[in-house]
């Protein structure tokens, strides 16, 4: 094949829907790559602090559920959720103001890293307890249920929850009550530093699961491709009356638990051994074979997240602080006029 | 014009409190352990399954965390949900549910995500249910921003507390005690929503304030009857809603009657107790003639012998014997 046979053949691959819906995932994974990239510099300066846990490895999961979700419906996570509420669309100046701590922030500062809130969106936080985000999912999809909405409510996890009574709780009673959730459970090995061989006789999770009665999946969480297409199936059995689904979706964490984390517990080969797998690598790859995306795409792609990505720090940095005053805002909802009476 | 009394009980003011609830408002549902078929664990809700169906009188699992949580989601997703708690000793199995979510997640959202949800439970002791179903924990809900704690001791707040806390748009959690549903006692006929802000003086007096709530409420109105026989006059005040907690009545009374008594089941040790002692030193110290009292609950865990559980109980006599070490005059 002759170099103009490729290139016509090229052009008309790059304009179909699936070239153009791929280059949407990997522009959200590259965004959340840089997102966090640029949280670790900014950590390791000193400019934002508290806890904050990257995502970096995992974007393939993310990216995959939420592509399979409309905007009514509503999402719960983790401390571990900037590439969750990437994207789910918040906008990047948001949640970087959030990381600094300003009012201009997607939770107005109050939250941080792990506390990122958005209802427009349905983004309903950011839970730094273990496990806690799981009750209240299935209460959102209870409310949904008693009044005939027709919305999913997907609730991350990850491996470590599985180890909690409110996940055994929450699992039984979804399934019970055939709420409208669908159960994300990020495994990425690691219970922080708990391999998940330490901490769970059964480590096949989805097989746990699948006790309670709902029907619980293993996907690869390293192949963005794989997680959509079954968050597309379980979303769809949902909505059709089926009662919860269960993905496990298995992946990796590059980077450690979290910027505190010395990552003692992990060999450096293993860590290599995953970074082999990189979800975008691997979703890079796929698209140049196909022959949608060149060298050129992938870097004004880079240039353009980069470019979000700096802006949004800028602003952030920029954005006025909250005055002290206000300090006892947002405890209860009916006193804050008038300064809360304790 | 007088109102029409009815005769009833705190459970049939609680329950017609739930009935009009659930007829009132479609978003209203009760969620909670037996409070269907069984009628509720001290038959609150019994009826109400028959008269609402079980989507909206729903029998939860033994996971307290879980139906809390879900309580939690729903209030989030537009319903106003009514949780029952069986006692306050396996509330603690949801804590992480309400002191992590409920009264959190308002202030992390930055205002975005309110939680209108009533959590009921028992509270107290007094029934001999020993160590593990008998305690008086609302002093540590009453700790939490973000919650507003409500404790009825009449009829009038067991059939009127519940309309108003609905109508919050924040988690209210109300204590009844479990010595209380039984009580009798007569009520208006057209008897509804009360305020849940303020304290009330339940008897007037000039001599001294007796401050409490809940199930000493009434050990206290006896109190004050002893008190009276020996000629003291004291004036009882129910606090009502211990968080947040309304000074003006308290410490206004006792700027009145320079003597205070605080009556907490709880135990003493860093108790609600001790927190209105120090409110009553911050605000009225120069009006007080003696120290502040205190009559809470032993510091054991509650005993199953009834002589021991009553040792153990703040009780109309070491009420009045605390007013009158009060009423002694001061050595200069």
């Amino acid at each position: 094949m002759n170099a103009r046979r490729a290139a016509v053949a090229a052009e008309p691959e790059q304009s179909t829907p699936e070239a153009a819906h791929r280059r949407e995932l990997l522009r959200t994974m590259l965004l959340i790559r840089r997102f966090e990239e640029a949280c670790a510099e900014l950590y390791s300066a000193a400019r934002i602090r508290g806890f904050v846990h990257l995502y970096v490895g995992e974007e393939a999961v993310a990216t995959g559920v939420m592509a399979a979700l409309g905007p009514d419906d509503a999402v719960v996570s983790t401390y571990r959720e900037h590439g969750h509420a990437l994207a789910r669309g918040l906008p990047v100046d948001s949640l970087m103001a959030e990381m600094f701590g300003k009012q201009s922030g997607c939770s107005g500062g109050r939250g941080g890293s792990m506390h990122l809130f958005d209802s427009s969106r349905h983004f309903v936080g950011g839970n730094a307890v273990v496990a806690a985000g799981i009750p209240l999912a299935i209460g959102l999809a209870l409310a949904d249920k008693l009044q005939h909405r027709d919305r999913v409510t997907v609730c991350f996890f990850g491996e470590g929850a599985a180890a909690e009574g409110e996940f055994h709780e929450a699992l039984n009673l979804a399934t019970l009550w055939r709420l409208p959730v669908l159960f994300c459970c990020e495994n990425n090995l690691y219970a922080m530093g708990t391999a998940i061989a330490k901490e769970h006789a059964q480590t096949d999770l989805a097989l746990r699961a699948e006790s309670y009665g709902l029907a619980a999946w293993p996907v690869d969480g390293m192949d963005v491709f794989a997680v959509e297409s079954a968050a597309r199936r379980a979303v769809e059995a949902i909505r059709g009356g089926a009662g919860p689904h269960f993905l496990e979706l298995r992946t990796f964490r590059f980077r450690a638990h979290s910027m505190y984390d010395p990552d003692r517990y992990r060999e450096k080969v293993e860590i290599e051994h995953w970074k082999e797998h990189d979800p975008i690598d691997a979703l890079v790859a796929t698209m140049r074979a196909a022959g949608q995306l060149d060298d050129a795409d992938l870097e004004a792609t880079r240039d353009e997240v980069a470019g979000l990505v700096a802006a949004a720090v800028d602003a952030a940095e920029a954005a006025p602080i909250e005055p002290v005053e206000s300090l006892t805002r947002f405890v209860t909802s009916d006193r804050e006029a008038e300064g809360s009476r304790t | 014009m007088t109102a029409t009394l009815v005769e009833t009980t705190y459970r049939e003011a609680l329950r017609a409190a739930l009935r009009e609830a659930l007829s009132e408002d479609e978003r209203v549902f009760l969620m909670g352990e037996d409070v269907g078929s069984y009628g509720g664990c001290f038959a609150v809700s019994l009826g109400l399954l028959e008269e609402f169906g079980p989507e909206r009188i729903r029998d939860t699992p033994l996971s307290e965390s879980a139906f809390v949580g879900a309580g939690i989601g729903a209030a989030l997703g537009g319903m106003r949900p009514i949780v029952e708690i069986m006692t306050v000793n396996f509330s603690l199995l949801a804590l992480d549910q309400i002191m992590n979510n409920a009264a959190s997640l308002l202030h992390m959202s930055g205002g975005q995500f309110n939680v209108p949800l009533v959590i009921r439970m028992t509270t107290g002791a007094g029934r001999q249910l020993a160590a593990q179903h008998s305690h008086s924990l609302e002093g540590w809900y009453a700790h939490i921003p973000g919650l507003r704690i409500l404790a009825p001791a009449t009829l009038e707040d067991a059939r009127g507390m519940l309309p108003t806390a609905l109508r919050d748009p924040d988690p209210v959690l109300i204590f009844e005690h479990g010595s209380l549903y039984n009580m009798k006692g007569t009520l208006a006929a057209d008897a509804g929503a009360v305020d849940i802000d303020r304290a009330v003086v339940r008897r007037p007096g000039d001599d001294v304030t007796l401050i409490t709530y809940g199930g000493t409420l009434g050990k206290t109105l006896e109190a004050a009857d002893l008190l009276a026989a020996d000629g003291i006059s004291a004036e009882v005040v129910d606090l009502r809603t211990l968080r947040p907690l309304d000074d003006e009545t308290f410490v206004g009374s006792v700027r009145r009657t320079h003597r205070a008594v605080v009556v907490d089941e709880g135990w003493r040790s860093g108790s609600l107790s001790a927190e209105i002692s120090a409110r009553i030193m911050e605000q009225a110290l120069y009006d007080l003639e003696a120290p502040v009292e205190r009559v809470c609950t032993a510091e054991v865990p509650m005993p199953y012998p009834k002589h021991l559980e009553d040792a153990a109980l703040p009780q109309p006599d070491t009420i009045a014997a605390a007013a009158r070490r009060a009423m002694r005059p001061v050595a200069v």
